[in-house]
């Protein structure tokens, strides 16, 4: 199941390649389901134990969380992508082959990295996910496009530079005890931790850190993010927030359970509070005086990346299961929040927040449901983001770091007016109809492609918050007691 | 004190000794195509020191990587690189931007690589892992790279800094991790080419929109 999770998007990406232009919408679409379908069948036997079927695939309660995210990310945007392209590049056979190949490409290297059992193979498949981003980024043929996609190339490729000298680090604490042949597998070198030399390891957690943290999104590394997401199409947007961030993650989340098996919690943990609440304090600050929408919900996204650091520094198993929910949580709260954004970009022709007005009366299906991903975003009741950050804060409280968990509600909050005045102002306004006819814009939705995948994914976040599916809380608690230090 | 280093373990030193030598003239270097022949001797240094390891330490391993290593960034990568970069930029390189991107004056410039190359050698250096000497050389070749990626302000050079940070690090790889497997090293190699294509890519993309390969104009998007 696993080998065949690694083909499926590869070989969609091949068939978009060589078939003619116009079933490549279908291809695509097909391929996202069948993955969406091949993940979830993974959740029961993660939810008991290790999945390792060929060698260096392994799939643990952990990575499938990830995956989760992932693919229903995958799935979502497939469909979303259908109406997008077809609204924005009508009759562009060019770009709608090129868009293809590269989307199956992207999502089959995010969905590689999660299933790698070795830290050199993860780091391949994460900078494979950079350069296919780039392009994606690039494919768009704007200057501003163009400038967007040489920073991100260069500033992520160089942290994964950084995150490469961790690695080698990593080798050569694990080739000390297991031998050199050993292959970076990281299962043995966190079974092997005791006796691992703690040097090196720290070395390569913190590089690990710096670098892979580059990708997440963390203070000071993140200049790269907020331009990429706003420059590229909608649906690679949605991709890079929801997914890339999180398997970027999911990278220092490996890294940063070696470490505390050799050098123990305490200095891991401080390292990943202090890009934490780094990252959530300059997001919620940017938040607020932010007039274009899509980079709007990219610091959103730094926002949510810092609390996911924050949580895991917390370390108690109620914040790390908090931590493994807001993976999910916010892959379809960001991934609607930038597709419906799409909408909005589509109808009104402006990525400009102050010049979208009266959403709610324009856009019958696509307002209301941009306003609630917002609402979810903003961690407010019954989305799965209140459950999975009330569970953050309610573990910092339990494990004693009040202060923290007090400057994580408070810059939460903060972000939360940002996101609700902006949302606000572009739904619950009058249209602008009164500036003359020229600006005005026609009631309807421009495509049902891109409002279904909105509704999916508002509908798994009302699931995940007020009653997540009993296997998917077995995998959760899983997750959490491994990324809490239990084999 | 430590004992002095054996015939091969200098010989190691010396050629990564070279190695940064060469990082410091791809700093300095105006014209594109002579920064991409330091970067291919750089990397031709980083397949004989891959032997000299292989003879010193038994590892036959090595003797495959190396010969692989200099396919690929020794012919393979400078070539695509002379492929995708526009030709009529090569050509008239004055007005390209290349030459004069400098963000500090050349003799600021090289005095900051200075430091930051004794900081890497020092920080690395102090860790006392595998062969200290080539640690540290590696740890200043890092530093300089990224001083290059930083003080040059054009796509070129920027790449070519990126590239010759891989090499850095290639080189930390021999010196504190021999033994990596072989298709772990591959695979990293492969990657390496991926990478240069999209970079090449790029280049062309960014020299396309703004006729030049200067990243001065790059200021509308601010993070």
């Amino acid at each position: 199941m696993l080998l065949a999770l690694v083909i499926v998007a590869f070989a969609a990406a091949l068939a978009c390649a060589v078939l003619p232009v116009r079933h490549a919408p279908a291809v695509t679409v097909t391929a996202a389901a069948a993955t969406l379908g091949l993940v979830i069948a993974l959740v029961p036997a993660a939810a008991h134990g290790t999945v390792a079927e060929v060698t260096y695939l392994r799939a643990d309660a952990v990575s499938v969380t990830f995956l989760l995210a992932t693919a229903f990310l995958y799935a979502a945007v497939a469909v979303y992508a259908v109406g997008y392209v077809r609204l924005e590049h009508g009759g562009d056979d060019r770009y709608a082959r090129r868009f293809c190949v590269l989307f199956n490409l992207f999502a089959w290297s995010m969905l590689a990295a999660p299933l790698m059992s070795s830290l050199a193979l993860l780091w391949i498949a994460v900078e494979v996910t950079t350069v296919v981003s780039a392009l994606l980024v690039a494919l768009e043929d704007t200057d501003a496009a163009a400038e967007a996609a040489w920073k991100y190339v260069l500033i992520a490729s160089a942290g994964l530079g950084l995150a490469l000298l961790g690695t080698i680090f990593a080798y050569y604490a694990g080739a000390q005890v297991l031998g050199e042949h050993f292959d970076l597998a990281f299962a043995p070198l966190i079974a092997a931790g005791a006796r691992l030399p703690h040097a090196p390891v720290l070395l390569a957690f913190m590089l690990a850190t710096l670098g892979y943290g580059t990708k997440v999104g963390l203070f000071p590394v993140h200049t790269w993010l907020p331009d990429a997401h706003s420059e590229a199409a909608t649906p690679v947007s949605a991709l890079l927030s929801g997914a890339l961030l999180a398997t970027s993650f999911y990278a220092v989340a490996r890294f940063y359970q070696v470490a505390v098996a050799t050098i123990g919690s305490a200095i891991p943990r401080d390292t990943l509070l202090a890009f934490g609440v780094a990252s959530l304090l300059l997001a919620s600050l940017y938040v607020l005086g932010q007039r274009d929408v899509k980079r709007l919900l990219a610091y959103s996204s730094v926002e949510h990346m810092g609390i996911l650091a924050i949580g895991v520094s917390f370390g108690s198993p109620v914040a790390l299961a908090g931590v493994l929910l807001q993976v999910m949580a916010h892959a379809a709260a960001k991934g609607s929040a930038f597709m419906g954004a799409g909408v909005f970009r589509v109808k009104y022709r402006t990525k400009e927040m102050p010049a979208m007005r009266g959403g709610l009366e324009i856009l019958p299906w696509s307002g209301p449901l941009f306003l609630l991903a917002v609402f979810a975003l903003s961690a407010l009741p019954p989305s799965g983001i209140f459950r999975s950050e009330f569970e953050i804060v309610a573990g910092g409280l339990a494990s004693g770091h009040d202060a923290a968990a007090a400057v994580l509600v408070i810059l939460v909050t903060v972000a939360f007016f940002g996101l609700t005045a902006s949302a606000t102002s572009m739904l619950l306004t009058r249209p602008a109809r009164s500036l003359g006819a020229a600006a005005a814009v026609e009631r309807g939705e421009p495509s049902a492609w891109m409002v279904i995948p909105v509704l999916a994914g508002v509908a798994v976040l009302v699931v995940l918050g007020v009653h997540p599916p009993g296997e998917l809380t077995m995998l959760i608690a899983r997750g959490a007691a491994q990324l809490g230090g239990s084999p | 004190m430590d004992p002095a280093p054996g015939v091969l373990s200098g010989v190691a030193n010396a050629l990564a000794a070279l190695m940064l030598l060469l990082e410091f003239g791809m700093l300095r270097q105006a014209l594109i195509r002579d920064q991409v022949r330091l970067y291919a001797t750089q990397s031709a240094l980083i397949s004989v020191l891959a032997v000299v390891i292989a003879a010193d330490r038994g590892l036959p391993d090595l003797y495959a990587l190396a010969v692989l290593s200099a396919a690929l960034k020794v012919v393979a990568v400078p070539y695509v690189l002379r492929r995708l970069l526009p030709g009529s930029v090569m050509a008239r390189e004055e007005s390209s931007g290349v030459a004069g991107s400098y963000t500090l004056s050349p003799a600021s410039a090289v005095l900051a690589s200075i430091a930051a190359a004794a900081f890497g050698f020092f920080c690395l250096g102090s860790l006392h892992l595998g062969n200290t000497g080539g640690l540290a050389i590696a740890g200043a070749m890092i530093f300089v790279a990224f001083g290059l990626m930083i003080i040059r302000r054009d796509v070129a050079s920027q790449a070519i800094g990126f590239f010759s940070l891989e090499n850095a690090i290639s080189l930390t790889a021999l010196v504190v991790a021999a033994g990596l497997p072989l298709i772990l090293e591959t695979a990293f190699l492969f990657d390496l080419l991926v990478a240069v294509v999209v970079f090449g890519m790029l280049i062309r993309a960014h020299h396309a929109k703004a006729r030049s390969l200067s990243t001065a104009d790059l200021t509308r998007l601010r993070g």
